[in-house]
Parts: C-alpha cells; structure tokens; sequence
C-alpha cells in the first residue's frame, strides 16, 4: 500500500451531499478482476453525457461540460471537497480504488459512510473529517479562488490553507499507523496468530457447533 | 453497571484481542463470498504466498452477474464475456483453495443473504461478513452481520479476523399493531423516511418492540437487510422462538445434542433489560402506511396516499437542491399524486424481497389479473434456487406467468442490472429492491421501493394503487 504523510495538491469540489458508490463508480465496472483501471470511469455518469461501458474508448464520448472534473481549473485536482455521507451505499472497494486510480490522494468532507471511509484506509486514500461550518468556508475558498490548493499533513493532522488558515482533523492511531507507514493490515494482524488461535481453542469449547469440521 | 446490549454481547464474545489505540481484533465466524467483490481478495493472498485462515467457515455463490436465463450452457453460456470471466474466477478460486461454492447452475445458488440463512450457514450469535454491504440481513438471526470491502475479504480470508472499532448502540423500537398488509419493508422503509440515510452511521442498530416481534424471520431479514440504507453496517433483533424454528433443521445447523446445547446458548442473545443504548428511536406500528420512494435515495419515501414532495417547503438549502436535483432526475413534478406515476417496469426480486413469503404476497395478488399492457415487463426473480423450487411446488410460477409475468432463475438481476436485467433512460420501475440510487437498475432508470404486494399491484394496474382495501377486505 502506497503510504500517505503529507499531501499538497488542487482541490475541486463536489457540491452535493449522500453521494454514493453507485455514482463513485458504476456497477458495469466492477466487472473487472484488478484493482486497477477504473480512474477513467469515476463517476461515469455525471462526467459523461452517454453511458458509459467497459471497453469503450472514453476519449471518443461525450463530455458533461458543467460536472466540476471536467472544468479546466480543476484538471490536477488531488484533494476532493465533498458533503455529508459521502460514500453511502454499497461497500463496493472499486470506490476508493477509482477515485485513487484518477488522482486522489485525500476527501475532505464534513462525514462519510462508515464501510466506505473504512476500505480508503486499505488504498492509500485519504478520508478526513472537518465541521459542516469549515467544510462550507473551504467550498466557498475553493470556488471563489481559482488553483485553490491544501496541504494535507496526516502526521500532524492538519489541513492547511493558502490563506494561513488550519483546520485539524481526528484520525485512529491505528489507521494513522498503518496509512503513514503504507502497512499491510494483514501482516500486522497475523503477529497475532497466537491470539487468533488461543480464541479458537476457547470458542470451540463454548460453542462446537460454530466449528463443524471439528 | 447496567446490562449488555445483544450487540455488546455479540461484540464481547468475539474480540480475540483489544489493541492499544481502541480497536479490537474481531474473529469471524462465517465469512460469504460472491464473485464481484472476491477476484482481487484471491489475487491478493497468491501474491503474499496466504492461505485461507479457516476454509469451513467460507461459503461462496455466484450472485450479481449471473443472467437470469439461458442457463442451459452453463457458464460457458453467459453472453458478456466480462461476466463470465469474473463467474470463472470465483469458480477457479473456489477450486483452488478448496472453498464451497454454490455454482450457477447447483440448486442451492442464489443471492448470498438468502442462501445463507437457507442452508443454516448463518446461525444466531455469529458474526457474519462478506464483500457486500447487504450482509446486515443476516443480523435477523440475533447474529453480528456486516458488509466489508475487498480489502477486507482478503483480511478475512488471511486471519479469520477484523479489526474493528465498537460502534455505538442504537435501539429502534417499533411498538404496537401493524395494520394488515404491512409488510417488513415498509416498516423500514418509514424507519429511514425517519432517521434519514445517515441516521444511523456509527450504530449498530437493534430492532425491536412489538412489531418487530410480531414480524415473521424474513421480514425481520427484510429489515436488517436495509440498516445500511439507513447508514448503519449492522443491524440485528433478538433470538426468540421464531428464529430458533426457523434454523431447526436447516441443512449446515446443529443437529442432535448439539442442536440443544446451541439453542440454550442462543436464548441468551437479547439485550439485558436494564441495557443501556445511546441513541433510541421510537415507532408507532400504527403509523405506518405502504411506503413508495419518489426520488433518488431511501429516504425520499412517502406513504401511498402521499404526493411527491414540493421543495419549495423546504427550508434546508442543501435538502432543497438534493430534492430539486432528485425530481430532475426522477421526471417528477412536485405534489403529483404517488398513485398518479406511470410505470414502465416491475421487479420482484433482490435480497430485501425475494424469499418465498415475498413471492406469497405478490401472488395473492396477481392471482386471477394480468399485467397492464401499458407496462413493458413485469419480472419475478426468486431469491435461490431453493425459493424458486419452492414456488413452484406451490404454484406461484403458474400464477405470475398466466398473468404475463416472467419467471427467472435466480440472482441480482435488476437490483443493479450487472448482468442484462436493466431499466431504459427514464423507465419507472416499480422494484422490490432496496436502492433508488441514480443508475443503480440501468442507466437513467427509475427506481420506486416498495414492498412485493405493491409491487404486484402496480403491475397490474400499471400505476401506484393503495392495496390496503385488498388486505381489508381479505380480512
Ligand atoms: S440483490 Fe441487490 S442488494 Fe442484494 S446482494 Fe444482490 S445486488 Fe446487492
């Protein structure tokens, strides 16, 4: 996993709130068996003006002229700026992994849903939590200032803006861990496998009929 | 020190080790696979040189691909070559790794949150995951259920753990009499017409009260099944005599001895009464009328009897703007009578609704009509090769095709259209299904939840009608 310490880039912003995985990335893409490819189709349907099917040539399709990812100031961008419960719906990993795939590095929102905050962590994707008030000053920094960028800094948990002002933000220590040192969660929990297997024993003296195979 | 909730029982019973910074190692009992969000999960462990952790405790089905018909050729058969790659790759990896796997053509297949509980491979006091946010059904059984992400799959496949942080509790009570008719959808459907899509983010969320009681296995499945439509992973009601006779029996449940001391066990698995909850939600069972959607998330439900909603009577600007964009969308205009939508489609289907109770209703319906012939499809498509031979014991084929129904094999299908099964730009559908999203049933589709009687209603009169006259006179 590709470790996140600190990020500065371009921010766009998404202005509307319960987006879903289904608008992230369409169910037709998540036919693939990689974890890789699917930038070129987050959020298919709000970028293009057709619909849009794996395979097809995208730079042959009609763009939606008013979806923010296609406005010329916000080409770069690697910070999203989103709205409440961002990431509701299905627990689709294709999410993050297309949204990672386009270019981003960090989501700045003001919530998210819980299984979909959880799978960025496990791409190198930032999500990171600010006020409703301060997520409202910053769509309103962003969109009155053209090339508005942020300095995420996950070690110090701070977002900073060119306008010296600094919002902080609360993240696990465990995730924090992982993220900063681009750990596989995996490895880490199987320095526990003594643990794991100490439970075993316990439970299936507890409760045999959840170990059928004896 | 007050009493444990069921989901703190859950949760205590199953940490393997609490970690400094306050989550915890969680081990898995039951781990489902299906073929869309495995593949990378697979590719992962051969790339680490893993082995699955605990193979009995997997099961896996081929679900959201799958078509519908044709299935003579097999898998070979399936037209969209992307489809069938990824059917064959669960297939090989089930193989390679000595999984059991509901192939699509083995009787059992079917949608993994039926056939899990089918086949008594979800029992009570379990936790139940797989790479699929809809697992919060299997929480009916008084059992820990969520969906994961791939990443996890993989974690799961490696460890037979999580690591996890608790959430916090949440209790909704649903008290007094259900009017006849009303089903467990619309009870959660009015549950998050209440608390909102994100209502219950950071919850696990216990459903009880009369009502709840009152309610049938599957019906309770129908409710936990949408926790997540209400922001929740997990949602769970208490073990009682219903879910201990609707295991009994199952293929992969205890048998004999074992079958007692399991049930013993499971009688536990209810929340303490003097068990504190953070957050508490009532219902009046009453209350609650048939719910349709009208827009484009969950909570855009009203009642039957209701209209679409009018944006300009809401205060909230950001609401306002998600409602004007909704009725864009959805082709509506605001105050339009729900009764007044016309629709293109019907689906009976998906993990909320396509077990065989679900069929019953809609069959009492249809029984004796015919589709409207304004509509230009009307489909069933039961739950698992199970449900489907059921109803065809019973009869309820002969019923929905006479009446110009079609009669699928099962899957997803519609639910999200991955395998054939879509909606046209601007379709209405009246859907059994659980998400309204924009595209979820095809692109530029029209999705309106509502329950199976509904549903069946709807076909035959080609519009939203109030069946509650049906119920009534039924008596
Ligand atoms: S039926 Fe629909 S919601 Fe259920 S598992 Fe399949 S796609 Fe997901």
């Amino acid at each position: 996993m590709k470790a996140f310490t600190k990020h500065t880039g371009l921010v766009a912003p998404l202005d509307r709130s319960n987006v879903d995985t289904d608008m992230i990335i369409p169910k037709q893409f998540l036919k693939s068996i990689k974890r890789t490819g699917f930038g070129p189709n987050l959020f298919d349907e709000l970028r293009y003006l057709d619909s849009g099917e794996p395979g097809k040539d995208n730079s042959q399709r009609p763009l939606n002229p008013d979806f923010v990812l296609n406005q010329s100031r916000y080409q770069g961008a690697s910070v999203l700026l989103a709205r409440a419960n961002f990431g509701c719906g299905s627990s689709r990993e294709h999410a993050p992994w297309a949204l990672e795939d386009f270019g981003f590095r960090a989501i700045i929102a003001p919530s998210f849903a819980d299984i979909f905050y959880n799978n960025c962590f496990k791409n190198g994707l930032l999500p990171l939590v600010i006020d409703e008030k301060e997520v409202d000053e910053l769509f309103k920094s962003v969109e009155a200032v053209e090339g508005y960028s942020v300095t995420v800094d996950l070690e110090s948990q701070t977002v900073s803006t060119p306008d010296g002002k600094t919002y902080s933000f609360e993240v696990d220590e465990f995730r924090k861990h992982c993220l900063l040192n681009g750990l596989d969660d995996i490895g880490v929990t199987l320095e526990d496998a003594d643990s794991i297997r100490a439970y075993e024993t316990r439970r299936r003296q507890e409760a045999p009929w959840l170990f059928p195979a004896g | 020190m007050s009493g444990k909730t069921l989901y703190d029982k859950l949760w205590d019973s199953h940490v393997v080790t609490d970690r400094p910074d306050g989550s915890s190692l969680i081990y898995i009992d039951r781990h489902m696979l299906h073929e869309v969000t495995s593949p990378q999960a697979f590719e992962g462990l051969r790339i680490a040189g893993r082995k699955p952790w605990r193979i009995d405790a997997n099961l896996a089905t081929v679900d959201h691909n799958v078509p519908t018909t044709g299935r003579e050729s097999g898998v070979e058969g399936i037209a969209d070559p992307i489809s069938r790659t990824q059917v064959q790759t669960l297939d090989q990896n089930c193989n390679e790794f000595g999984i059991v796997e509901y192939g699509m053509n083995d009787k059992r297949q079917g949608i993994v949150h039926v056939i899990g509980p089918e086949q008594g491979a979800t029992l009570p006091g379990m936790t139940v995951v797989c790479g699929d946010s809809h697992t919060s059904t299997h929480g009916a059984f008084g059992a820990l259920a969520h969906g994961i992400g791939t990443s996890e799959v993989e974690h799961v496949l490696a460890t037979q753990c999580l690591v996890q942080k608790k959430s916090k509790n949440m209790l909704i009570q649903v008290d007094g009499e259900l009017k006849p008719g009303i089903t467990g959808k619309d009870v959660m459907l009015a549950i998050i017409g209440t608390i909102g899509t994100a209502g219950g983010t950071g919850y696990a969320i216990e459903y009880a009260g009369s009502a709840i009681r009152s309610l049938s296995m599957e019906a309770r499945m129908t409710i936990c099944n949408m926790s997540i439509e209400a922001g929740a992973r997990a949602g769970m009601v208490a073990v009682d005599d219903k879910t201990i006779d609707y295991v009994r029996g199952r293929p992969m449940a205890p048998k004999g001895e074992m079958w007692d001391r399991a049930v013993e066990a499971w009688r536990d698995l209810k929340s303490d009464p003097d068990a504190e909850f953070d957050k508490v939600v009532h219902l009046d069972a009453a209350d609650i009328e048939p719910q349709v959607s009208w827009g484009t998330s969950p909570e855009m439900v009203t009642n039957i009897g209701g209209r679409v909603p009018n944006p300009a009577n809401e205060s909230d600007p950001i609401k306002r703007e998600g409602m004007e964009r909704a009725l864009k969308y959805m082709g509506l205009k605001a105050d339009t009578p729900m009764t007044d939508i016309r629709l293109d489609r019907v689906f009976i289907g998906s993990c909320t609704n396509a077990r065989i109770e679900d069929l019953r209703q809609a069959a009492a319906i249809v029984k004796g009509h015919k589709v409207a012939p304004s509509l230009k499809q009307a489909m069933v498509v039961p739950g698992s090769g199970m449900v489907k031979a059921q109803a065809e014991q019973e009869g309820l084929d002969k019923v929905f095709l006479e009446a110009g129904f079609e009669w699928r094999e099962p899957g997803c299908s519609m639910c999200l259209g991955m395998n054939p099964d879509q909606l046209g730009e601007g379709e209405h559908c009246a859907s059994t299904s659980n998400r309204n999203f924009e595209g979820r049933q095809g692109f530029g589709g029209r999705t309106h939840l509502v329950n199976p009687a509904m549903a069946a209603a709807a076909a035959i009169n080609g519009h939203f009608v109030d069946i509650s006259d049906f119920y009534s006179k039924a008596g």
